[in-house]
C-alpha cells in the first residue's frame, strides 16, 4: 500500500491525537496477578482510562479488541466481560503452565481526502481492511498515515516463557531481555523495543509508579531508548508500574500546519515484587 | 573458604587432627538434620505457614531439598499459594511439579519441626560453600527469609543457626 505523509491543518492534528492514548489520560490494565501458581487458576483483569494510577476513575476500557493467547500461541477466550461506567472487567482462565499475553491491539488508518474543493478526514476506525468503503466516490488526494496503539500485560504461571514475544512486525512491541514476570525492587531490567519490528531508536520511555492518589510527587522516570532500542529499568520500590513508549509527537510550540506522521503507542502495566 | 588441601583433613581443624586424626576421617558428617521453629502466633485467624526449605551454591541452579504446603486439598488446589513464598517460587519453585515426590509434604504445626537431608538430597556433592535458606509465608499472615552459610565436607555437630522476627523462630542446622 502507497503511504503518503499527511500535512494536516494544526485543529485536524489535535483532534486525532484524541485518539491516540498516550495524551493526557491513561489507558491500562490491571491483573488480579502476574506470578501465578497452581494448575487451574484464573487471573481477573481491570481495565479502565484514567489520570491517576491505577484508579478507575474516568472511562472504563473498551473491551472489544482485547485478546488473549496462551504459552502455545493459541488464542483463549476472554469471560465474564462488563463494561462498567469507570472501568471494564474480565477474566482469563489459565489452564497451561508459561507466559499468557493480553493485549488490546488498534491498528488504524490516520488520513484525509478532498471532496468537493473540501479537505476531510478520514473518519476514526478507518484501518487498511476498511479504507476503501470510507473513501466517496469523488474522493481525491488521499492520504494516509498509519497508527498502532498497544496495550498489553502479561501474566505467567510458573516458569515465565518467551513464545509469545514473536514480533508481529506492526507498532511498537516489547521483547524481554529481562521478563516483565520476573521483576524484583532494586533490581535493572531490561527491555527491547521494536518499531515495526526493528530496534526503535530514541523512543520516550515513561514509567510511573501506581499509587498516585496517594502521594505528591508524581515520581515518573523520563527515559529514553538507545541505539539498539533498550531500555534499562531499576525499579525504586515494589508496586505496579504504567509503562509507556511512544513515537515522539509534533510539539506545539511552532504555528501553522504540523506535518502527522505515522504513529505507535505501547502502554503495558508491570508487577515488581519484594526482594 | 578455603579448602583444605589434605584430602583426610575433614573438618579443617588442626587441633582435630592432632587428636585424633582417625576419628575426624571416620566420622565425616554424611547427613544435616535441620529445626525449624514456627512460632506460636496470638492472630484471630491462623493458618499454618507455607514453608520452603532450599539449597544455594555460586552458579548452581537452586534446589528445593522440603516444601510443607497444603498438599493434600482437592484438585492439588494448595499449590494456588505456592507462588506466595515468593523468592523460592523464583528461585526454584516455579520449575518445579507438585506434588514432588521426597520434597513436599504436609504443613506443620507451631513448635520446633524436625527434619533431616543426606549429602545427595542436598545436592551438595561437590566440596564447597552453600546457603542453606528457609522461607515462609503464612496465608494472612507475612513472609520470613532466613539464610544459613555451611560448607561441605561439614564437621560434626552444630553447623549455623539463624532465627526469625515474625514467621520464623529460630533455625538450626547440625551435621552427623
Amino acid at each position: 500500500m502507497k503511504k503518503q505523509i499527511l500535512g494536516l491543518a494544526a485543529a485536524v492534528a489535535v483532534a486525532a491525537m484524541a485518539a491516540v492514548p498516550a495524551s493526557a489520560h491513561r489507558q491500562w490494565m490491571m491483573p488480579s496477578s502476574t506470578v501465578l501458581s497452581g494448575d487451574d487458576v484464573w487471573v481477573t483483569v481491570d481495565a479502565a482510562v484514567s489520570n491517576d494510577l491505577f484508579y478507575f476513575e474516568h472511562q472504563p476500557l473498551r473491551l472489544d479488541a482485547v485478546k488473549a493467547w496462551a504459552p502455545d500461541g493459541t488464542e483463549v477466550a476472554i469471560e465474564n466481560k462488563a463494561t462498567g461506567r469507570y472501568r471494564s472487567t474480565f477474566d482469563v482462565h489459565l489452564l497451561q503452565k508459561g507466559t499468557y499475553r493480553i493485549a488490546s491491539v488498534a491498528d488504524m488508518l490516520m488520513g484525509s481526502y478532498d471532496l468537493n474543493g473540501k479537505t476531510e478526514r478520514l473518519p476514526r476506525g478507518t484501518t487498511a481492511a476498511n479504507l476503501a468503503e470510507r473513501i466517496p466516490a469523488g474522493a481525491t488526494n488521499v492520504k494516509t498515515a498509519e497508527a498502532n496503539n498497544r496495550n498489553e500485560i502479561f501474566v505467567t504461571v510458573g516458569e515465565p516463557t518467551t513464545t509469545l514475544f514473536k514480533p508481529t512486525g506492526k507498532g511498537i512491541e516489547l521483547v524481554p531481555v529481562t521478563h516483565p514476570n520476573d521483576l524484583f525492587a532494586g533490581e535493572a531490567a531490561t527491555f527491547q523495543f521494536l518499531l515495526d519490528g526493528k530496534p526503535a531508536v530514541g523512543l520516550p520511555v515513561t514509567v510511573i509508579p501506581g499509587g498516585i492518589r496517594y502521594r505528591d510527587q508524581l515520581g515518573q522516570m523520563d527515559l529514553k531508548t538507545g541505539a539498539d532500542g533498550k531500555v534499562e529499568v531499576t525499579w525504586p520500590e515494589p508496586g505496579m508500574y504504567w509503562v509507556n513508549v511512544t513515537t515522539p509527537q509534533a510539539g506545539g510550540e511552532e504555528s501553522g500546519p504540523q506535518p502527522v506522521a505515522r504513529r505507535a503507542s505501547y502502554v503495558t502495566t508491570l508487577e515488581v515484587l519484594a526482594p | 573458604m578455603q579448602r583444605n588441601p589434605r584430602p583426610f583433613l575433614i573438618g579443617g581443624s588442626l587441633g582435630a587432627v592432632l587428636t585424633a586424626p582417625a576419628m575426624a576421617a571416620a566420622a565425616a558428617p554424611t547427613t544435616m538434620d535441620v529445626t525449624v521453629t514456627i512460632p506460636q502466633l496470638k492472630v484471630a485467624e491462623y493458618h499454618r505457614p507455607y514453608v520452603a526449605i532450599w539449597v544455594e551454591k555460586a552458579g548452581a541452579p537452586a534446589k528445593t531439598v522440603a516444601v510443607w504446603y497444603d498438599h493434600d486439598m482437592k484438585e492439588n488446589e494448595g499449590t494456588k499459594w505456592l507462588r506466595e513464598v515468593r523468592q523460592w517460587w523464583r528461585a526454584s519453585g516455579r520449575s518445579m511439579k507438585f506434588p514432588a515426590s521426597g520434597i513436599t509434604g504436609a504443613t506443620r504445626a507451631p513448635g520446633a519441626q524436625k527434619i533431616s537431608f543426606s549429602r545427595a538430597q542436598l545436592g551438595a556433592t561437590a566440596p564447597g560453600e552453600y546457603t542453606l535458606v528457609i522461607e515462609a509465608s503464612r496465608e494472612v499472615g507475612g513472609r520470613e527469609l532466613l539464610r544459613i552459610p555451611f560448607t561441605w565436607p561439614a564437621k560434626a555437630g552444630a553447623g549455623g543457626r539463624a532465627a526469625g522476627k515474625t514467621e520464623l523462630g529460630a533455625v538450626t542446622v547440625a551435621f552427623r
